[in-house]
């Protein structure tokens, strides 16, 4: 085998296996729209947040506009604390409310900003004032169950 | 029962043995690859035998591992009326695990195996030892330059296997049977994270070429030199890297995808 023809196969093979690996990024991974944007960073204080993970997306009127950064959790008011990481191009007034909500009935938990009305917008490392947990399934069983029984405790006491 | 005692020994002691000498090798091997890499011509040709004479194997593979991944996706996915997850299903497999694991095993099977039948050959017929009475180190001259060409070729293999694949299952579910096609690759890359996914894919194909290449170049070069032994040898090198894929698989996957989340 003459040795250009070798250097050649080798050169295809390379670019192929190059562009492969640029298909895989761009098009199925999609590199493109994430990672490279400028964001600022939010607080959210959950009185629980239920099944949210880090890296959950943050949307607004169903775009989405960040990531859940970090979940930590606040020793002194016992609540959850939520990191996002919101991309620059989006403002938000200061007055924007945040829902854990779930997508679907069964799929994975994000939060949901819902903007306000205030002239100021939030600015990096501030605390979101109004939130809302995340729906625990358990807890909305028992209300349920409770308000059943005392409907039929009630009922009893009234006659 | 003390005979059977004695050779349950000897297995061991020599188990242990061959794998203390081949990290020797190894060591051996990374300290002399100057050579191969100055030398890339040596590389090049090495990349040649073992990436681009895999290229059809690995090509056509993955498209029917894709495209038979396509049918089953569908089958399964459409009775909870999810079909358009068809994209994600597809690409995370292939991405995460089949594309690295496949690539390897087919690579083993392809390259390891002529790389060390071609390795024992010479040991057989004496070049490696005309080499060393040359002054030449057939370790820097041979050996080196077909690890590093396995090590190489082996994450452009896995990429090209996966890109097929996925090229496959869009043949099938978009194609032939009609899922919608903008919710196909949106969803895709939804769920696909670049660094999660593909990084940690490319990591495991760079785990297995170096597994598989270094099993391929030892199993040659500490062949038996005779007929018997270069067969034999051959053998044990599909079979050790195969193992080895599987299990290093196994190990790398509980490292990346189970914290965190």
């Amino acid at each position: 085998m003459n040795r250009s023809t070798i250097d050649l196969w080798v050169g295809v093979f390379v670019a192929i296996g190059l562009g492969a690996l640029l298909f895989l990024a761009l098009k199925v991974g999609n590199l493109a729209s994430f990672s490279t944007a400028d964001t600022y960073r939010v607080d959210a204080h959950f009185g629980n947040i239920g099944g949210l993970k880090v890296r959950a997306p943050v949307k607004s009127a169903g775009v989405v506009v960040g990531r859940v950064a970090d979940i930590g959790f606040d020793n002194q008011a016992y609540e959850a604390v939520a990191v996002l990481s919101i991309d620059a191009r989006y403002q938000f007034p200061r007055d924007t409310s945040a829902k854990i909500l779930t997508s679907g009935l069964l799929g994975e938990q994000y939060i949901g900003l819902e903007a306000g009305a205030d002239g100021r917008m939030l600015k990096n490392g501030e605390r979101m004032r109004i939130t809302q947990s995340a729906v625990v399934l358990e807890n909305l069983i028992s209300q349920f169950l409770f308000s059943k029984a005392a409907e039929g405790g009630d009922a009893k006491g009234g006659k | 029962m003390r005979a059977a005692l004695i050779r349950l020994g000897a297995a061991v002691t020599s188990g242990v043995w061959r794998l203390g000498y081949a990290s020797r090798f190894f060591v051996y091997l990374l300290a002399h690859s100057g050579t191969a890499l100055r030398r890339f011509r040596l590389t090049v040709r090495e990349i040649y035998f073992a990436g681009v004479l895999s290229l059809i194997i690995i090509l056509v593979s993955g498209l029917f591992v894709g495209m038979v991944l396509g049918l089953q996706g569908y089958d399964t996915l459409q009775r909870y009326g999810s079909s358009e997850a068809l994209g994600v299903l597809v690409a995370l497999s292939l991405v995460r695990e089949l594309g690295p694991v496949v690539a390897g095993l087919l690579f083993a099977s392809r390259a390891g195996s002529a790389i060390t039948a071609e390795i024992g050959l010479m040991k057989a017929t004496e070049q490696l030892s005309t080499m060393e009475m040359m002054a030449v180190d057939p370790v820097a001259r041979v050996v080196a330059p077909r690890f590093w060409g396995g090590v190489l070729s082996m994450p452009l293999l896995a990429a090209l296997f996966s890109a097929m694949g996925i090229f496959g299952g869009y043949l099938v579910g978009v194609v032939l049977i009609g899922v919608d096609e903008g919710a196909f690759w949106s969803q895709m890359q939804a769920a696909v994270d670049v660094r999660n996914d593909i990084l940690n894919g490319v990591i495991k194909s760079v785990v297995f070429g170096v597994a598989v290449t270094l099993i391929a170049v030892f199993e040659g070069y500490d062949a038996p030199p005779t007929a018997e032994g270069v067969s034999g040898a051959t053998t044990r090198t599909v079979v050790t890297s195969s193992l080895a894929i599987l299990a290093l698989d196994f190990v790398l996957t509980a490292l990346m995808f189970t914290g965190g989340n």
